[in-house]
């Protein structure tokens, strides 16, 4: 373990050495993406206001950038939101101009998210996240609760059920305006598929006993879940609308199957002798592989992140911890902020989660490389099991 | 000639930039966004307002006829419009241990009262509700307390109640019986509750 940091830092070190100490070398030695220690991206942002101001805050800060006074800025963002969003990142070191773009259209709020991701496309060479979408649990006190969808901050957010009834764990579907959830609407925790473009739902799991925790695989034709209609709760795997089902493990007690980015594997939590584990299973079905994650204790909540390199999951100490571990194994866990029910972003680096405040919880964002997390509007209620669309 | 060679490049690097960064001062690159619909994913553009969910077609999934078996739990439509009574066996709730499934040997009298309730009421069937405290995740939960409803349904078999007359659903920690936040209401919270189910009226 501390020789394979070394070795990371040994290499960071390298770079900075063969290209002398150059200030625009912090750049590569911040792309090395050491989990939780990564130093944000430097910027400075001057000229926009309001809800501008604060769109190009979030979406910047939950993707790895910090925000600093001109002249300690590694790139420098300046433009302005009056009326439409246009605006210019300056390189400060290579001293040139490299994006200069205006908006139009939409509202001011949207204009700002893909200035962000134009941004963020241009500085770090990644698709950004400021337009997509989260589903989301919203609870009340009673315990029943409404299945929401919003954009990745919180905002516009829209109930997409009026069922009155405990709901869990919603699930986009790749690349498509549907998801599935849990819903006990019928009296058993069932699991729908639901059309968002025409609202359009079909019951795909109402076995008797346990039907939760759907998990659409990357191509969309297969959905993992949880069912105990065999005597115990297990991870079974059926085509997108129900059908051609079939039994994946036999353990006692499994929970939040994930798919792995290739279709080819499923991660989930288990408990083998007592002890919570995290273990994966072929999507095809054969034998249970558990998962080191020594030094910590009671992993649940397993997510997949689609570049296939990472497996964020929730630890239970005294309270709850988000944690991520590299899916090779080439470094254990490493616990990084207080949360639960983590869910990737389409780039790989960005989480929602769900943190305890007074009793509640409230969605957050969190960029696991430089551990920089904000906090979602919050909708009524307990929100959780947030679900990033991909 | 010297000279030519040398400005040559540079001034294809500086329409390169150009065209590249789309920097033309005063004329900044515009991109259109369209409508206020927000685009999601895979290039489908949804609608202004998504619409409410519609009636949920009953019957219609593919499992949902599921017959049951030795191992399965019984089959859902056998407990159509069948009549709840809370009240009925709430004395007998079974409480767990912390992040256990385990019947514990104290609670023997409870399964066997709501043995001979099942006994002597032939038409009767059962429902029981497995809970857990608030001390573990959503979904990790919802598990443990089906687990749980199925030990409780075990149990129950053993003291001689068929199966197929027994239902399971786990409510998580979605519904505590007490809503407090210490050692006793948790100690509260992980339970499974017996709801006696009635046929329904004139049957």
């Amino acid at each position: 373990m501390k020789k394979l940091i070394l070795n990371f830092l040994t290499i960071g070190l390298v770079a900075v050495a063969l290209h002398g100490a150059h200030a625009q070398d912090i750049q590569i030695v911040s792309t090395i993406n050491v989990l939780g220690q990564t130093k944000p991206i430097p910027v400075s942002l001057d000229g926009f206001t309001g809800e501008a101001a604060e769109v190009l805050k979030f979406d910047l800060f939950v993707q790895g950038f910090s925000f600093v006074a001109p002249d300690a800025a590694q790139y420098q963002i300046s433009g302005s939101s009056a009326g439409d969003v246009s605006g210019r990142v300056t390189d400060k070191f290579a001293k040139k101009v490299v994006l200069s773009r205006s908006y139009n259209g939409a509202s001011v709020r949207r204009q700002a998210h893909a200035f962000a991701d134009d941004i963020v496309q241009t500085i770090q060479n990644k698709k950004g996240i400021g337009q997509t979408k989260i589903a989301f649990k919203s609870q009340s006190a009673s315990g029943n609760g409404e299945i929401f969808v919003a954009d990745f901050d919180g905002y516009n957010k829209q109930s997409i059920t009026s069922d009155n009834a405990i709901v869990a764990k919603p699930a986009w579907v790749p690349g498509k305006l549907a998801v599935y959830y849990t819903s006990y609407a019928r009296g058993n925790p069932d699991i729908f598929y639901h059309s968002l473009s025409g609202g359009q739902r079909r019951v795909v799991a109402g076995y008797s006993g346990l039907n939760t925790s759907a998990a659409v695989s990357p191509d969309g034709a297969k959905v993992a879940m949880i069912l105990s209609k065999a005597g115990s709760p297990n991870v079974w795997v059926c085509n997108a609308d129900g059908t051609n089902l079939k039994r994946l493990t036999t353990g006692l007690e499994d929970s939040s199957p994930t798919w792995s980015n290739d279709g080819q594997w499923i991660c989930f939590a288990t408990k083998i002798a007592e002890r919570r584990r995290l273990a994966k299973v072929s999507a095809s079905g054969g034998p249970v592989k558990t998962l080191n994650t020594a030094g910590v204790s009671n992993p649940t909540e397993p997510d997949w992140s689609p570049d296939g390199k990472w497996i964020a999951f929730t630890r239970q100490a005294r309270d709850f911890d988000i944690c991520v571990m590299p899916v090779d194994g080439s470094l254990p866990p490493t616990v990084l902020v207080a949360g639960q029910n983590p869910s990737w972003a389409p780039n790989s680096r960005t989480l929602v989660f769900n943190h305890e405040i007074g009793h509640r919880q409230v969605l957050s964002v969190l960029d696991v490389f430089t551990k920089q997390y904000k906090d979602c509007l919050r909708a009524n209620g307990s929100n959780s099991q947030p679900a990033w669309a991909k | 000639m010297k000279m030519n060679k040398l400005v040559f490049p540079l001034v294809i690097a500086l329409a390169a930039t150009l065209a590249s960064t789309g920097c033309k001062k005063g004329t900044p690159k515009t991109t259109i966004i369209p409508g206020r619909n927000q685009q999601i994913v895979g290039g489908e553009t949804g609608p202004g307002t998504l619409p409410s969910g519609q009636p949920i077609d009953n019957g219609n999934g593919p499992g949902f006829n599921d017959k049951p078996g030795s191992l399965s739990t019984a089959g859902l439509d056998m407990f159509d419009g069948m009549i709840k009574d809370p009240a009925a066996l709430a004395a007998y709730t079974v409480h767990f241990d912390f992040d256990s499934a385990t019947v514990k040997k104290g609670e023997e009298s409870n399964i066997s009262a709501v043995a001979s309730a099942l006994a002597s009421n032939a038409g009767d069937k059962l429902l029981i509700e497995g809970n857990c405290d608030e001390r573990g995740t959503e979904e990790y939960n919802r598990s443990l307390g089906e687990r749980r409803a199925l030990a409780l349904r075990e149990a129950l078999a053993k003291a001689g109640v068929d199966p197929s007359r027994v239902r399971t659903i786990s409510y998580g920690k979605d519904k505590p019986a007490d809503s407090g936040h210490d050692e006793a209401a948790w100690a509260k919270n992980r339970r499974g509750d017996f709801i006696l189910l009635h046929p329904k009226a004139g049957v």
